[in-house]
This record gives structure tokens, C-alpha cells and sequence, in this order.
């Protein structure tokens, strides 16, 4: 089953989070609770796989010259279908992402599937690609949002685990992402890449 | 006048950029490995930074908000910011060749620089007037160059620590930003 391993790849070989440190942006901004951290995932996750099923499907319409900015296109249009469904249908989750929405175009892990993958590879495979290496960001999102909101608050999608007189304010804070990230890909490096 | 002097101070300190913002992550890690490119990268990003708020501001104002097509904010942006970049790059190779030469090899990873956009967004969602978003384009890229150096610096250091082998590059590297993350925290509140 060649499109398994493709996703299996993506979600751990190649995970975009902690084994090719991609998209550090949205990994630091969006993850000071489970659920802000879900849904930037899964807004990636959907961006990434239109933008490589329709880049996969046009591999042979766009020249090679201008193919970086064909690439951009594309993935900015899907970006913009992202903004107006969230706005229209989840707008208090949409303000809580705030910026980094828009900011998934310049997200390096959508250009460099565009580019690595989707360009070379069938419709079907980029799907697969698409789908394996947006459920590794979405996992490595949602697990980094759930730690710092256990540590932080005491909660976990928002269900109190213990009192939040516990809880550590500074995971919730800016320091806290840097350290728990930090932390969690050395976790990885432990248990994947130095075996 | 004194509107500008909190603007400047809150981008360079107390909202900065990277500490507090999360924008322009990549970079941060990836040219702070020594002072001299981390000082190259920061040059370029100013001017960038600078100059496409100012192409942004009035592609927002003159063109988008009257003809009601905000909604392709997102496109039409990265568009004549990636568009400016390279005319930046053609434009530099043909008139100082020694600039080139110095700031040129950073120039095409700004294209994807989340910062360089997000400023552009930002000062399109908060309505700043032009001369405000380009003291706040100026003074963001202010705050983008200290963190870069002062990380550079520090990881120069770090480079010769004896660390666990899972620790090593980017892991120790995240968690000192952290730490730099809460010196800066020390800003917020003073404006």
C-alpha cells in the first residue's frame, strides 16, 4: 500500500513539527489551549491537501519558471476560502486565531509539499501526501495545546482536570510555548530520530 | 508625537515580534547560528518590512477598499510582496553590486517570512494611518534585528555547551528563547 506509507511518512518519518521544524509560527501561536490548536490544524490540514491535489493536477499546465508563484496562487485562493468559511460559520474561533489564518500562504510546509511532492507525484498520492503530513502538524498542534493547557489552567479542551490554583500562568504565556516545544521535540528526538 | 514614541517603544520591547508575536519564528532559528548573518538578515527584513507596508497601505486604501474587494486581502498581498522582493533583488544586483553582495543571499527567503506579511495584515486590520504603519513597519523590524542579535550572540555560546545529544541544535535553542521570551515579558505593562 504505497499511499499508507506516503501518510505514515508524513505523520511520523517526516513530521512537520518535531522532525523537519516547519511552520514554527502557527506551532507557537495558536497552541495556548487544545482546541485553538485542533482547529489551526485542521484549518492547515485542509489547506494543504486542496492545495496539493489542485497543484498535483496542474503539474504539467505551469511552466517551471513560474512555478514558486503559480504555487503561491493557488494556495493563497484556498487560504482565502479557509478565512470566509471560519468567518461565516465559527467567527469567535476565527478571531481567537486571529492573524495566523491569513498567514497560513506563508506557511513553508504548504510550498515545500507544492514543491517536493505534489509537483512530481499522481492525484491520488498528493492527496495521500496531503492528508498524512496535515494530520502530523494537526496532532503535533493539538498534543503541544493540550500540554500547555494542562500545566497552564489545569484544563484540557476546556474539562477541569484540577484546580486552576495549580496551574502555571506562564505555559499559557508566550515563554511557555518556546519551553514546551522545546522540550517536546527533544522528547521526539529521544524516542524516533537517536534510537 | 508621543502616540509615535509608544508605538515605536511597544513594537521594539513590549510587543515584540518574535517574543510575544510568534512571527518571523524561522528565520529566527535558522540565521541566528552567527552574529554577522543574523545582522545581514535583520538589515533585509527592515527594508522589506518597510517598504511593502508602504506598497500594502496604499493597494489597501486606493485600490482594494474602493472597488470592495477586500476579501482578496490575503492573495493580492503575498502577490506584490513577492513581486516586490524580486525587484528589490534585480534592482540591487544592477545598482550596488557591494549591498548585493552583503544582504542579496537572504533576499528570496523573505518571500515567506510570515513577519513581512503579518505586519502588512496587521496594519490593514488596525486601520493605522500611512505614516503610523510605516513607524510601525520600522520599529517591528527594530525588534525583529535585537532578537536576532541577541540570540545570535547567545548561541554562539551555546554552541560549544555540552548538551545530551536530544537536546542539541533546535530543542536547547527553543528553550533559551523561552527564557529570552520572559526577560522580554519584563516590558509589557510599562506602555
Amino acid at each position: 500500500m504505497k499511499a499508507l506509507n506516503v501518510i505514515y511518512d508524513g505523520f511520523i518519518r517526516r513530521n512537520p513539527t518535531f522532525v523537519l521544524i516547519l511552520g514554527m509560527c502557527p506551532t507557537l501561536g495558536t497552541t495556548s489551549s487544545a482546541l485553538t490548536g485542533l482547529s489551526m490544524g485542521l484549518a492547515t490540514m485542509f489547506v494543504l491537501i486542496c492545495s496539493n491535489v489542485a497543484i498535483s493536477m496542474l503539474k504539467n499546465l505551469i511552466p517551471g519558471k513560474v512555478r514558486i508563484p503559480a504555487f503561491i496562487v493557488v494556495i493563497a485562493s484556498f487560504v482565502t476560502i479557509v478565512q470566509m468559511l471560519m468567518q461565516a460559520y465559527v467567527p469567535a474561533l476565527y478571531a481567537s486565531l486571529g492573524i495566523f489564518i491569513p498567514l497560513i500562504v506563508v506557511n513553508c510546509i504548504l510550498l515545500g509539499r507544492a514543491e517536493a511532492f505534489a509537483s512530481k507525484n499522481s492525484v491520488g498520492l498528493s492527496a495521500a501526501d496531503g492528508l498524512g503530513t496535515g494530520l502530523g502538524f494537526a496532532a503535533a498542534l493539538t498534543l503541544l495545546g493540550a500540554v500547555r493547557e494542562i500545566l497552564g489552567t489545569g484544563t484540557v479542551f476546556g474539562l477541569q482536570i484540577y484546580s486552576s490554583d495549580f496551574g502555571a500562568l506562564l505555559f499559557v504565556l508566550a515563554p511557555g510555548a518556546f519551553i514546551v516545544l522545546g522540550l517536546m521535540i527533544a522528547l521526539f528526538n529521544r524516542l524516533y530520530t537517536n534510537r | 508625537m508621543l502616540a509615535y514614541l509608544a508605538i515605536i517603544f511597544s513594537a521594539i520591547l513590549a510587543n515584540n515580534i518574535v517574543f510575544s508575536q510568534f512571527l518571523g519564528i524561522c528565520p529566527f532559528i535558522g540565521v541566528s547560528k552567527n552574529l554577522e548573518s543574523a545582522f545581514g538578515m535583520s538589515m533585509d527584513v527592515a527594508f522589506v518590512m518597510a517598504v511593502a507596508t508602504a506598497v500594502t497601505w496604499l493597494l489597501q486604501h486606493y485600490v482594494l477598499l474602493p472597488l470592495g474587494l477586500v476579501y482578496v486581502q490575503t492573495i493580492a498581498f503575498i502577490l506584490v510582496i513577492a513581486v516586490l522582493v524580486q525587484m528589490l533583488e534585480i534592482i540591487m544586483k544592477k545598482t550596488s553590486p557591494g549591498l548585493y553582495s552583503a544582504l542579496g543571499v537572504f533576499l528570496p527567503l523573505i518571500t515567506t517570512n510570515c513577519a513581512v506579511l503579518g505586519v502588512a495584515i496587521i496594519v490593514a486590520q488596525k486601520d493605522f494611518g500611512f505614516l503610523y504603519s510605516i513607524v510601525y513597519a520600522v520599529s517591528t523590524a527594530l525588534g525583529f534585528g535585537l532578537a536576532l542579535s541577541l540570540f545570535a550572540g547567545i548561541r554562539e555560546q551555546l554552541a560549544l555547551a555540552e548538551l545530551p545529544r536530544s537536546m542539541r541544535g533546535v530543542p536547547i535553542a527553543l528553550i533559551t528563547a523561552g527564557i529570552l521570551a520572559m526577560a522580554f515579558m519584563g516590558f509589557s505593562g510599562i506602555c
